[in-house]
């Protein structure tokens, strides 16, 4: 990278450039005005860019991306900032690129069942704009009255319906991209495939290291006509563990399964008051969707299955109002843990459903030998654990100590065949576990297919794929602590 | 598990053609020989590289090396009441799950429950170096780096060999039905699109010889009220139809000549061909007969903001295969190509000249 003096120095030059290509309402330089900027959901990460950059068309982008490119000043692109790995975190001497701007829905087609969107279309402004024909889009972040478009793909977002509905990647069809140089190119098509390697897979959740995706074009699907939940509590986490593999080996798939643990359970009904019994060890959350006969048939036989599993409890929400109580729990959980807890650090892991009481278990003694307290969130259907760890960043130490206990729990879900990012992406914030997961080569083929498409490594760089030498680093640092999680791989 | 571990002849091989430059021609069973431009190389053999590496039905998973068959996968899959929900095509009794991957063809259920690359959760695969790596994983939600196992789906043996491979899996529907309606071209497809936008348990929508096959998959009771509302007449060899369909056994298929396949968004007009066109998913997919030039074809294509395939054709056709790829794109797949495989020793020449 350059040194930070020489991209200080042409930053007047650089501002007054992007300024003739966007406007200059468009360009950002004042601190103050940079703040907001500082960092993504990933607050504990801060850092101010050079400068912020807004662009409001495909051309735009395309202009400021080869002014970029011929100075060699490194950009980020940032939706809306939610992200929770630092993806979106700011380079001191780079440019942000904030797609916010871009935030028209150009196209809905009633045939095709498909909207065309700019990147900064909120994910749930789509499913409203589409609702009177009896539509929607399927993937729904918990964060989807904020997320943008753009950041679901490069982060291939999920939410609590995708283990029926697909991730980001199974709803979308085709997307504009701009180069690191500023080229226009279409991935994927308006048909069901599109010749040659499948870019549009390898682009979503390439977390903005690959290109700048500047349109979308996503899949909608009929509005279920019934969706009912089915609440059961249980005394015990392994056997909700137990009830969840029952009912999916059962050859029944949910349109969304959630577990909560006590810790989250008690939160929750302390903030929105979802009706969730307090004293139960875990409760789950089956939802199931389709006509009203298919529905009935499923609910009975979940209902069966749960029982036969040890659940003290089971109700179904017979109406939509009750069912909006039900999720509002869970949809509230992180505000609701939150509100207990002077900062939390959520986790997001993810382990074969079968490991689900081990892991549990090895969390809940993690937490007492850190003396950190920990809240879990599962959407369980698919094995993606969001531990939530509740710690006070005031405390001196207490944020590196929190750092530590989420990379152990990573270390455990690697162990037990899983991954350290189920859908948070790695950002800035899991390039450490990414060498747990991860041996040299596979590293080095990640930076490989990086080059390919920007070979200056001007697009996000830093983030996502860890160098080697970093990666040495933290191998010493393990056995330096005594702590060898995997003894047997030759790196370490 | 049973099954025979030949990954370290595999990787020696690669690692030997790689010192030399030696091309490779990747074989399964050779069911799907006829896919992508003519190669030359010397044979690597992953057949013999087979066996169930992992199966437990309440994950949804299945992993198994790269040379197991269908054949075997089906048998396991069938005794715990799941499927494999891309439906592939087989063209053979003995494919392997590693050439039907990196074919990455998906059958009359792909609009509906998703393709092949949807399915896929991880690889581990040999790059042309002969380096064996592992991409994704066994689980449904991974983003931990660039997602290489999707990458590898329909590559056609050009970026890596696969070797093991880690797939989702579906349950079994309840129950399955095929109803028929007698329409026109073009009404048919009217009705596919009105259909598609409907929810019911629809997968399959498929229209020759005058004839719109409906195929519904789910309860009893679902698939009851669904009929009910679509009308039309039961069709008793339904289960043969779709299977002929997906395998190219119809007599539609049954002709020396090209067979052109078309894939198209839904709304591309009727082709008004009569019995030199079948439609498949829902209207995306156009197989079709023609006089006119491969040039023609891939420009028919284009202009319906579709895509071409020359998907089977006689031994003398020497055009290209698939719709060709320009500038920039063109660019990234040569780049891709030598990020996986450098010496290009591997499929060398099997999508494009290039890659
Ligand atoms: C309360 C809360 C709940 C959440 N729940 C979920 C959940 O249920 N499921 C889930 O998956 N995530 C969840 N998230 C995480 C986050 O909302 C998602 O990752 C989301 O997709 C990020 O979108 P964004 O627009 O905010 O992207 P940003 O945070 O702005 O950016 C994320 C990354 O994408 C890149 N990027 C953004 N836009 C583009 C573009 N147009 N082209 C190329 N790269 C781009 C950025 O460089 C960055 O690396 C949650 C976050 C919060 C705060």
């Amino acid at each position: 990278m350059d040194s930070q003096a020489s991209n200080q120095s042409r930053n007047p030059e650089l501002a007054k450039a992007l300024r003739v290509i966007v406007g200059s309402d468009a360009v950002v330089t004042d601190e103050e005005a940079l703040r907001p900027f500082e960092c993504d959901g990933l607050t504990a990460y801060r850092e101010l860019p050079l400068m912020v950059v807004l662009p409001s068309t495909i051309e735009e982008v395309q202009r400021v991306m080869r002014t970029c490119a011929q100075q060699s000043v490194p950009v980020v692109t940032r939706g809306a900032g939610t992200g929770l790995s630092g993806g979106a975190l700011p380079l001191s001497d780079g440019v942000l690129l904030s797609l916010t701007r871009m935030n028209q829905i150009l196209d809905i087609n009633d045939s095709t069942h498909t909207a065309r969107v700019q990147p900064g279309v909120r994910n749930l402004a789509i499913s409203e704009a589409v609702q009177h024909l009896g539509l929607y889009y399927a993937p729904d972040p918990s964060s989807q009255i904020a997320c943008s478009i753009g950041g679901n793909v490069a982060e291939n977002s999920g939410g609590v319906h995708c283990l029926k509905y697909g991730l980001t990647v199974h709803n979308i069809l085709q997307l504009k991209v701009v180069t690191v140089d500023g080229e226009l190119i279409t991935v994927g098509s308006e048909a069901l495939d599109a010749p040659g390697y499948d870019l549009l897979a390898l682009m979503t959740g390439s977390e903005g290291m690959l290109g700048i995706v500047v349109e979308v074009l996503v899949k909608l699907l009929p509005i279920p006509p019934v969706a009912q939940v089915v609440m059961a509590a249980f005394d015990e986490v392994e056997r909700a563990g137990d009830a969840v593999a029952a009912i999916i080996g059962g050859g029944i798939l949910p349109a969304g399964l959630e577990m909560m643990d006590n810790y989250a359970i008690t939160a929750a009904e302390d903030f929105v008051h979802a009706g969730y019994p307090v004293d139960a060890a875990a409760i789950l959350l089956c939802e199931l969707d389709g006509t009203q006969d298919e529905v009935d048939s499923q609910i009975a036989k979940v209902e069966k299955i749960l029982t036969e599993y040890g659940a003290t409890d089971t109700q179904v929400a017979t109406d939509e109002q009750t069912r909006q109580r039900f999720w509002s729990g869970r949809k509230a959980a992180f505000p609701a843990v939150g509100r207990i807890s002077p900062d939390y650090y959520c986790i997001d892991g993810t382990i074969p459903r079968r490991e689900l009481g081990t892991v549990l278990t090895a969390i809940s003694s993690l937490s007492e030998e850190f003396g950190l307290r920990v809240a879990n969130v599962f959407h369980a259907g698919d094995g993606n654990l969001h531990p939530l760890i509740l710690y006070d960043a005031n405390k001196e130490g207490e944020l590196e100590k929190t750092e530590e206990l989420g990379n152990r729990i990573l270390e455990l879900c690697v162990e037990v065949g899983g991954t350290v990012t189920g859908e948070h992406g790695v950002g800035v914030e899991k390039l450490r576990p990414m060498c747990l997961q991860f041996e040299d080569p596979v590293i080095e083929q990640f930076h490989a297919v990086k080059a390919a498409w920007d070979p200056h490594s001007l697009l996000n760089p830093g983030k996502a794929v860890p160098t080697l030498a970093r990666c040495a680093e933290f191998g010493a640092m393990h056995v330096h602590q005594g702590n060898l999680p995997f003894s047997n791989l030759e790196r370490f | 598990m049973p099954g025979r571990d030949d990954i370290d002849r595999l990787v020696e091989k690669v690692r030997t053609s790689h010192r030399n430059s030696e091309p490779l021609r990747i074989c399964g069973s050779g069911s799907k020989f006829f896919l992508g431009r003519p190669i030359v190389g010397s044979v690597l053999d992953v057949k013999q590289h087979t066996g169930i590496v992992s199966y437990e039905p309440s994950e949804l998973v299945l992993t198994a090396r790269a040379g197991t068959t269908l054949r075997e996968i089906t048998k396991a899959l069938t005794a715990s009441g799941q499927i494999l929900g891309f439906e592939p095509p087989w063209f053979g009794e003995n494919a392997t799950l590693g050439g039907t991957v990196a074919c990455g063809l998906s059958g009359p259920r792909r609009p509906f429950s998703g393709s092949a690359r949807d399915f896929v959760l991880g690889i581990k695969c040999i790059t042309g170096k002969g380096e064996l790596m592992s991409f994704g994983g066994q689980v449904i939600k991974n983003v931990a780096g660039y997602d290489v196992s999707r990458l590898m789906v329909g590559a056609l043996g050009s970026l890596g060999v696969l070797t093991e491979i880690s797939i989702r899996l579906l349950p079994r529907h309840e129950l399955e039905t095929t109803l028929m309606l007698e329409l026109d071209e073009k009404s048919a497809l009217d009705e596919m699109i009105r259909l598609s936008g409907l929810p019911i348990p629809i997968s399959g929508l498929s229209y020759s010889s005058g004839l719109l096959r409906i195929r519904l998959s789910g309860t009893e009771n679902g698939i009851a009220s669904a009929a009910a509302q679509i009308g039309g007449q039961d069709d008793a060899n339904g289960p043969e139809y779709w299977l002929q369909l997906k395998e190219q056994k119809l007599s539609f298929f049954n002709r020396n000549q090209i067979l052109w396949r078309l894939s198209v968004p839904v709304t591309a007009p009727a082709m008004n061909l009569g019995n030199d066109c079948l439609i498949d998913w829902g209207g995306a997919l156009r197989w079709v007969y023609t006089d006119k030039t491969d040039q023609e074809m891939f420009e028919f294509a284009r202009q319906l903001r579709g895509h071409a395939t020359v998907f089977r054709a006689e031994s003398y056709y020497q055009g290209e295969r698939f719709s060709q790829l320009s500038g920039v794109v063109a660019d990234l797949h040569t780049r891709l190509k030598s990020s996986f495989d450098p010496a290009g020793i591997l499929n060398s020449g099997i999508m494009y000249s290039n890659v």
